[in-house]
């Protein structure tokens, strides 16, 4: 077990926590967007910002990328910490001003507008669609594309996402509502990754509730498939 | 690109994914850009996601998902170029071709680009064309260039 | 060539080269360095080989190409042995009288010697040109004694003999120790101690460990690295296989970056040379030590010369940084211990090794020992590669080696350390260049870029260049980076429209404080440099921009008029034909005028003019 302290309490940690986790598993409210516990940390939306001492030096650092360490000092209530989260903020939300997830956040913050004008398509890059799809789901369908100002969510050559199956992840787990699904009579539409998927409808009820193409995702990844007509009935009246 | 070429490719590097930036830089080298057939076929036989491919390919400058001009122009804006005027040149040349940096002209004839230094600062501000360098350019220099190049 | 087995073998073939060398009388070298071959330097030295085939003096000279000598403002150079008769810009139909005058009757050329543009004075001798004079070049010197693709011309000059050294004399610990005492830091920029480092990742507790070259030379407007690969391979070879045996690791990496094809191709023949020869690979001369080096390409991205970024690209991922709360010295490629040094830092190894810590630290001053290689560029007389002690005053590199400005101009600034860096005024021109002097003045060494701009260079419209740049070149992972240079670029370039505001000052200022505490890596956090150094130290060209709409160096377009002098126009016509606006009227004869309404502020009029008569408001 690690020892660490956060505002002046001690706390135990296991092996590999970060220090956010740890945090939020104590209670400790820190905001965060890009960060979710069965993801990978990735460090983009730089919002969970936190003061460490370690080795009698103190760093400014965001805290789901950093591992709890014996001994370290986290505070996260410091003015350097509350100047850097609320710069951050703002910036977040020029890229998504309309989104409420975004302006709740921003505003138990403190900030009701932002200086800058929204520069935003509402994508805030914070990758959880793409991390999601890669490490939940494993279908690889969308990925970051270009670099710097420019760097977007996109399908490989923003053509028609082949390897999406519909399953909706992405969608679920968008804190600005970036992407959005659409159901057509026997079709889901994702807009943003230019797929449209075939449907099955429920033998019982008719209600389309899976799309062929994760039907058939599934019966390949998984190590001992279902028997075949389990995908016949939708998840209520199987 | 033919297979027979790719597997060469592949096999120059023992098939190694970490290889991967190396392959994909021999195949812009050959075909002056990545072909989405070539990506497809290094995806299946890397055994690497076509998404990490293309992610690769849209964040290198030195990678191109279009085919480029029969003549690459190069402006270079290294800090050096800059200061000695690279940016009336490459005005010059954007006017002159009717194209932006990272276009292709409609003829196929020109493709123009911009690098960030070439390391020839001494000769600043430098223009690299199908690889030879111009040094000490001038927006007076630019129509013979561009004569000498497509000839 | 069979392997070198033993280091007695070694300085066997050393002698058997060296004697092989000395049957020739003479020897003409021609630097076939990337500047020099702009200038038709491959051309000469065919011509060169042709005429001396003719003239039947084969079994007598002998001709090299040589890589970058550093004087490129002045190639192609062609340097003639014994005599040192040194002559620039030399073209290939400058080479029958070179032969038939220098070569065969020894008489000198006056016009192709070197020409000091302020004095006049011609010097013969390459090393009494004024700013080869006043370098130290202990690392860069050999470059103009080497064929970069003949190890015999390695050989002949000591090489790989620093290597026998330390396998045969010296425990890996006495090497670090050695390194430590020379006090050798991080050439790459940090100034980190490269002692500390390679200490660190000895002691890290794996079996498997990586040494690391970083030639990822992003820096706009530098090419030392380029310089070194490129026209002395085998030195970066020998100083990794030096560090591989000090840190324990038996693979190595060289990060070259893909822009620099002759380096690719010197460096691959090397390579290849080193390990037919036994000087890489398994039982590195009889010793039992075991070193494979391979060369892996970067791309064209500016970020992935940062150490994880280039661990990840190495290990074939998108070269993005990742967190380093636990150091790559610990754990780095594939999560092993990894020793990252830059292209310089390396190439100072064997030199500590041959000639020892102590005579090391007598060059430079108390906390920065040895020598910095610069490339001197901009608005400076002498541009080129210059090798000077740390220590030396900027003012020394710029007016004394590099001949001060052209054209009569007035320097405004240096700027030191690429786009990380800052550009340092005037009254800054005494500062020592060091790591700690440069960092204190809120600029910084860097890898050694070092670009002077004189009073026709607006410091706002420099910022925006850089900043353009960071944001082209951030990976745009985080939030603080991606979107703080960005914003950061959009109001320097609204300022330089003649569009800013008072408050775009306090709010450049608060940009830049976000980008640099809350970013990820070492681009994000020393992307606000260009502008607070700026802000610092021009703060008035910031204001003249806001408050004036005027642009005190005349560069920003928006804010400036280009006219036609009534008084000097002769009316020839010349800008009429060249302008390609159509803008410039009047009748041919009589003194033309410029349409305001269609100039586009190109500048073509006023470079074609020969009567200065365009004039810029």
């Amino acid at each position: 077990m690690i020892t660490l302290w956060i505002d002046d309490k001690q706390y135990e940690a296991a092996e590999g926590r970060t220090i956010l986790q740890v945090a939020l598993d104590n209670g400790i409210q820190i905001p965060h967007l890009c960060y979710h516990e069965n993801l990978s940390s990735f460090g983009g939306c730089r919002l969970c910002q936190v003061e460490v001492t370690r080795d009698n030096k103190t760093v400014l650092t965001t805290s789901c990328t950093y591992p709890a360490m014996d001994g370290i000092i986290v505070r996260t209530d410091t003015p350097k910490v509350k100047k850097a989260r609320r710069f951050v903020m703002e910036l977040l939300l020029s890229l998504a001003p309309d989104a409420p997830k975004i302006q709740d956040l921003a505003q138990e913050m403190g900030i009701v507008a932002t200086r800058f004008t929204p520069a935003g398509d509402n994508c805030i890059r914070c990758g959880l669609c793409v991390r999601a799809c890669d490490e939940l789901v494993g279908a690889h369908a969308i990925t970051f594309a270009h670099r710097g100002a420019q760097r977007m969510v996109e399908p490989p050559f923003a053509e028609e996402a082949e390897n999406c199956i519909g399953c909706g992840t992405c969608v679920q787990i968008c804190p600005t509502g970036f992407i959005s699904m659409e159901e057509q009579g026997m079709e889901r539409k994702i807009g943003k990754w230019k797929r449209t998927l075939k449907m099955k409808a429920c033998a019982k009820c008719g209600r389309p509730f899976i799309s062929f193409a994760e039907i058939a995702f599934i019966m390949d990844k998984v190590k001992n498939p279902p028997p075949a007509d389990w995908f016949d009935y939708c998840s209520d009246c199987r | 690109m033919k297979e027979k070429e790719l597997e060469n490719i592949i096999n120059k590097y023992r098939a190694d994914p970490t290889e991967i930036m190396n392959m994909l830089l021999d195949i812009q080298e050959k075909e002056k850009f990545l072909p989405k057939t070539a990506l497809s076929y290094l995806s299946g036989k890397l055994g690497l996601p076509l998404t990490r491919l293309y992610q690769m390919a849209t964040f290198y400058e030195a990678l191109s998902l279009t085919p480029s001009g029969r003549n690459q122009i190069h402006v270079c804006t290294g800090t050096a170029c800059h200061v000695r005027g690279a940016d009336g040149i490459l005005n010059k040349l954007e006017q002159k071709l009717s194209i932006k940096p990272g276009q292709v002209t409609p003829d196929q004839k020109f493709s123009l680009k911009t690098v960030n230094c070439l390391g020839a600062c001494a000769l600043g501000p430098v223009l690299l064309v199908n690889g030879e360098y111009y040094g000490h350019m001038s927006a007076l220099k630019i129509d013979s260039m561009l004569q000498r190049s497509s000839e | 060539m069979h392997r070198l087995t033993s280091v007695e073998e070694l300085e066997k073939i050393r002698k058997i080269t060296l004697e092989e060398k000395s049957k020739k009388s003479s020897c003409l070298t021609v630097c076939l360095g990337t500047g020099c071959q702009a200038y038709a330097g491959q051309r000469v030295y065919e011509t060169l080989k042709k005429e001396i085939t003719s003239h039947n003096l084969t079994a007598e000279i002998e001709l090299k190409a040589t890589g970058c000598r550093g004087f490129c403002e002045q190639g192609p150079i062609l340097v003639l042995y014994p005599g040192e008769i040194c002559y620039c810009r030399v073209q290939p139909e400058n080479v029958p009288d070179i032969i038939k005058t220098t070569v065969i009757e020894n008489r000198i050329i006056e016009d192709l010697l070197y020409q000091d543009p302020v004095t006049g004075q011609r010097f013969i001798k390459e090393s009494e040109i004024p700013f080869y004079r006043n370098q130290s070049r202990i690392i860069l010197g050999a470059n103009r004694f080497i064929n970069p693709q003949d190890l015999g011309d390695y050989l002949a000059q000591g090489g790989y003999r620093a290597l026998a050294k330390t396998l045969e004399e010296m425990t890996p610990e006495q090497v670090i120790a050695e390194i430590e005492k020379a006090n050798l830091r991080g050439r790459g920029g940090g100034g980190f101690p490269a002692g500390l480092k390679w200490e660190t990742t000895r002691r890290a507790p794996a079996k498997k460990k990586y040494v690391i070259v970083n030639a990822d030379e992003g820096d706009p407007g530098a090419y030392m690295d380029r310089s070194l690969l490129e026209g002395n391979p085998h030195l970066i070879l020998e100083g990794l296989s030096i560090g591989a045996y000090a840190i324990g690791a038996d693979e190595g990496f060289i990060y070259l970056r893909q822009e620099y094809p002759l380096p690719l191709e010197n460096l691959s023949i090397a390579i290849k040379q080193a390990e037919e020869y036994g000087l890489l690979g398994t039982n590195i001369l009889g010793t039992g030590f075991n070193f494979s080096v391979k060369i892996k390409r970067g791309a064209g991205a500016f970020v992935s010369g940062e150490s994880s970024a280039l661990m990840s690209a190495i290990e074939g991922k998108i070269g993005e940084p990742r967190p380093k709360h636990i150091n790559t010295a610990l754990s780095g490629i594939n999560g092993k211990p990894s020793n990252l040094n830059n292209v310089e830092t390396w190439a100072n190894v064997p030199i500590i090794i041959e000639k020892g810590a102590e005579w090391y630290t007598h060059i430079g001053n108390a906390t920065n020992k040895g020598t910095k290689i610069f490339s001197l560029v901009g608005k400076v007389n002498n541009t080129g590669l210059i090798e000077v002690p740390m220590g030396i005053p900027l003012k020394k590199i710029i007016f004394d080696l590099g001949g001060g400005i052209p054209g009569g101009k007035k320097f405004k600034a240096v700027q030191t350390g690429g786009p990380s860096g800052g550009c340092l005024p005037q009254h800054h021109l005494d500062t020592p260049v060091d790591f700690d002097h440069l960092h204190e003045l809120g600029s910084m060494m860097g890898s050694g870029g070092m670009i002077v701009m004189d009073e026709e260079t607006c410091m706002v419209d420099v910022a925006k260049y850089f900043m353009h740049f960071l944001k082209d070149e951030s990976c745009g992972k985080c939030v603080s980076c991606r979107e703080g240079t960005r914003k950061m670029y959009e109001i320097l370039e609204a300022i330089t429209l003649g569009q800013g505001k008072e408050e775009d000052i306090p709010l450049l200022e608060e940009l830049a404080w976000v980008t640099s505490n809350t970013s990820l890596c070492a681009l994000g956090r020393t992307a606000s440099n260009p502008v607070l150094s700026t802000l610092k130290y021009f703060r008035d060209e910031y204001e003249a921009h806001i408050r004036e709409k005027r642009c005190p160096a005349k560069v920003c377009k928006a804010l400036i008029q280009y006219t036609i002098d009534q008084e000097k126009c002769n009316g020839c016509g010349r800008c009429r034909n060249l302008c390609p606006q159509k803008a410039i009227e009047g009748e041919k004869g009589s003194p033309l005028t410029i349409n305001a309404q269609s100039c586009i502020r190109c500048g073509i009029c006023r470079e074609a003019c020969r009567f200065e008569a365009v004039i810029v408001r």
